[in-house]
């Protein structure tokens, strides 16, 4: 009786995510319609006139990802301080990016990252080893976040995975393939919006209830809201410890592996094709160098957020499973138990929930997707609220794939079909192809999302160390080394990336051996998520050799180099 | 001085505002937030330990204030050299 009462009453959180995920995508289509692309250039860096802080806007919703959104904060809560590598490492890349790469790629003006590696090194084979590479990248991150779309359906639509990928391929299909680099551009900033605005709403609202603090950033270093006058992060620290974990502030990682992981995040966000690739938006190198100050602003709005709701969640979870009947759990936390998101086996059969470090002992298994989620209905928020968390976790997954498969698009089109095939191509038969190989990528990475290969999720993370590996010292001594030669920038990005690739598939997908070799066998004691930082190294080192015992560029490629490092006498971006 | 002395000049403070900039950009991340934590973690900041603050706050506000300084920089570089626009 009471329960049908309770549903005329509220519309329920499935009708909230119905409303709210359609007003945002109906939001998406009509800018789509409005910003259609029209040539070759509208459609590869929207016509080359994006304000800085439309782009600054449209780099962050680009830039964070379904991992950045649903994940992350997860992450960070099972990692404690370990988790600051993600931090540290997702955002001081755009330092390196507008100190030492942002402005001079403007300057440089053409349309992709392979541009300006095939053009710099004055050589075909340069370009096509850039195009792998950003092929390779790309499709590894971009299959990731067609899974995420489909999860985000799942889980609050209650629709099956595989509808909701095809559902999210259909969304991105229609506005990427319609409006080029000027419909992402424009959705993009819209996403940033919804994606914002629903990571932050719960974040404050949990804020208040622990902490009567309403900013996050200040609310997980406050005391608690009971009036004990403990600090918040000392009872988290307790608590962990009495259940066997390690101290949340102090994290297991060795010191030289978060050393490694967080340069091998922080370069290879810098060498990220997709991110690189708009900030050839922009009119002037000026507004380049200041959309990657406001996009990097926006971006920590939410990154200085997630540890404090990674907190709050952890602290919450802990406190209301642990040693707790099983028998009155709160109603959040059997309806993800169906999902098999959150696992309970009692073992000693005592009824009540164990979760401790101690494998033997632990009867509880939480995917760190759940705090993130899940975290609203733990803190018994609002319906809407919850159902945003839906529209924002889509937001996030759909436009990192969107600029992800423009940058596959493009890598086609322009890089294979234009500048080595078939030169010859009309400008309007370049903009066919370019729609078509993004009706390819979409379906790619639509296939990929619905029938997983088991190395996806492990291969994602690692993008970066191939970005690291590959792109990263070619751009960099392409403008800061005048000498850098075809030879060296080639045979650098050839070892980098294949030394990358091998070290990946023998310490995180274990092919070469029957089994995955242990920890105690990796180089320098660096994880393969770290790898990415020796890889790099090696690439430098390799083209720094290399090119020593080989001519120097030609003159006028010389003179390309002196005129990218003056701002001024930009022009537009042209073929 | 010739259009190419200026150029040389301008890329030369340039990359000296660029060494000074990674080289804080460099402290607050690898030094305050890795390599010095635990010696900073026995200051607190109200309910942070510091080297923890720095990991996960401090040196993402340090890294968004390094782009605005050096967006300052360059502007005011650019005029100088005469390549403003």
């Amino acid at each position: 009786m009471t329960n049908s009462i309770m549903l005329v009453e509220s519309l329920g959180v499935q009708n909230w995510t119905y409303i709210l995920v359609g007003i945002t995508f109906a939001l998406y289509i009509s800018i789509a319609i409005w910003s259609r692309a029209n040539s070759t250039k509208e459609f590869y860096v929207a016509g080359g006139g994006v304000s800085p802080i439309a782009n600054g806007m449209a780099t962050a919703a680009d830039w964070m990802s379904a991992a950045s959104f649903i994940s992350m904060a997860g992450i960070i809560s099972f990692a404690g301080y370990d988790g600051a590598v993600y931090l540290m490492g997702w955002t001081g890349g755009y330092v390196l990016l507008a100190l030492l790469l942002a402005p001079y790629l403007r300057k440089f003006g053409k349309f992709t990252v392979p541009d300006f590696i095939g053009d710099r090194y004055y050589s075909k084979t340069a370009r096509l080893v850039a195009v792998f590479c950003a092929l390779l990248v790309s499709f590894t991150y971009v299959a990731g976040q067609m899974r995420g779309v489909g999860i985000v359906f799942s889980r609050f639509l209650e629709v099956d995975i595989n509808t909701g990928v095809i559902i999210g391929m259909l969304i991105v299909l229609f506005y990427a393939v319609l409006g080029g680099m000027k419909g992402i551009t424009y959705t993009q900033v819209a996403q940033y919006c919804v994606l914002i605005f629903a990571f932050m709403v719960p974040a404050i609202f949990i804020s208040i209830q622990m902490t009567g603090n309403p900013i996050p950033q200040l609310g997980f270093g406050s005391e608690l809201a009971d009036g004990s006058g403990t600090y918040l992060l000392d009872k988290l620290d307790g608590l962990s410890t009495e259940l066997g974990f390690a101290e949340y502030t102090e994290g297991s990682k060795s010191l030289i592996d978060v050393f490694a992981i967080t340069l091998a995040l922080m370069v290879g966000t810098a060498g990220l094709p997709h991110v690189i690739v708009r900030f050839f938006t922009v009119k002037r190198v000026k507004d380049a160098r200041k959309s990657a100050g406001i996009a990097l602003l926006l971006i920590v709005v939410l990154y200085t957020t997630a540890p404090a709701v990674a907190v709050f969640a952890r602290t919450n979870m802990i406190e209301t499973v642990s040693n707790q009947p099983y028998a009155t759990v709160p109603e959040w936390f059997k309806k993800w138990e169906t999902t098999g998101l959150i696992t309970f086996t009692d073992k000693n059969n005592d009824g009540i929930i164990q979760y401790v470090a101690d494998n033997a002992k632990n009867e509880l298994v939480v995917d760190r997707d759940i705090m993130v989620l899940a975290n609203p209905e733990i803190a018994n928020l609002p319906e809407w609220v919850i159902a945003l968390v839906a529209a924002g976790g889509l937001a996030a997954a759909l436009s990192t794939a969107a600029g992800l498969l423009l940058v596959i698009s493009a890598s086609v089109s322009h890089d294979l079909i234009k500048k080595i095939l078939k030169p010859s191509i009309s400008e309007k038969g370049e903009l066919v192809a370019a729609r078509l190989s993004a009706v390819g990528a979409v379906c790619i990475a639509g296939y990929f999302g619905i029938n997983p290969p088991g190395f996806v999720a492990a291969v994602v993370a690692l993008a970066f160390g191939l970005a690291a590996a590959s792109f990263f010292p070619a751009i960099i001594l392409g403008i800061f080394y005048k000498r850098m030669n075809k030879e060296g920038a080639i045979a650098g990005m050839v070892v980098g990336i294949t030394t990358m690739l091998l070290y990946m598939i023998k310490y995180k997908l274990g092919w070469f051996d029957e089994v995955l070799p242990d920890k105690s066998e990796w180089w320098f004691g660096i994880s393969p998520e770290g790898f990415g930082t020796i890889a790099m190294i090696l690439n430098f080192i390799v083209s720094i050799v290399i090119m020593t015992f080989t001519p120097k560029p030609p003159k006028d490629v010389q003179e390309i180099v002196e005129t990218i490092r003056i701002p001024s006498g930009v022009g537009q971006a042209t073929h | 001085m010739t259009n190419k002395d200026n150029a040389k000049a301008y890329w030369k403070e340039n990359i000296r505002y660029v060494l000074i900039l990674l080289l804080v950009w460099f402290l607050v991340s690898y030094g305050a937030g890795i390599m010095f934590k635990d010696a900073l973690n026995n200051i607190k900041l109200g309910g942070f330990k510091l080297g923890f603050w720095f990991a996960q706050q401090g040196s993402m506000y340090v890294f968004v204030i390094l782009i605005f300084v050096y967006v300052r920089l360059m502007n005011k570089l650019d005029k100088k050299y005469g390549y403003d626009e």
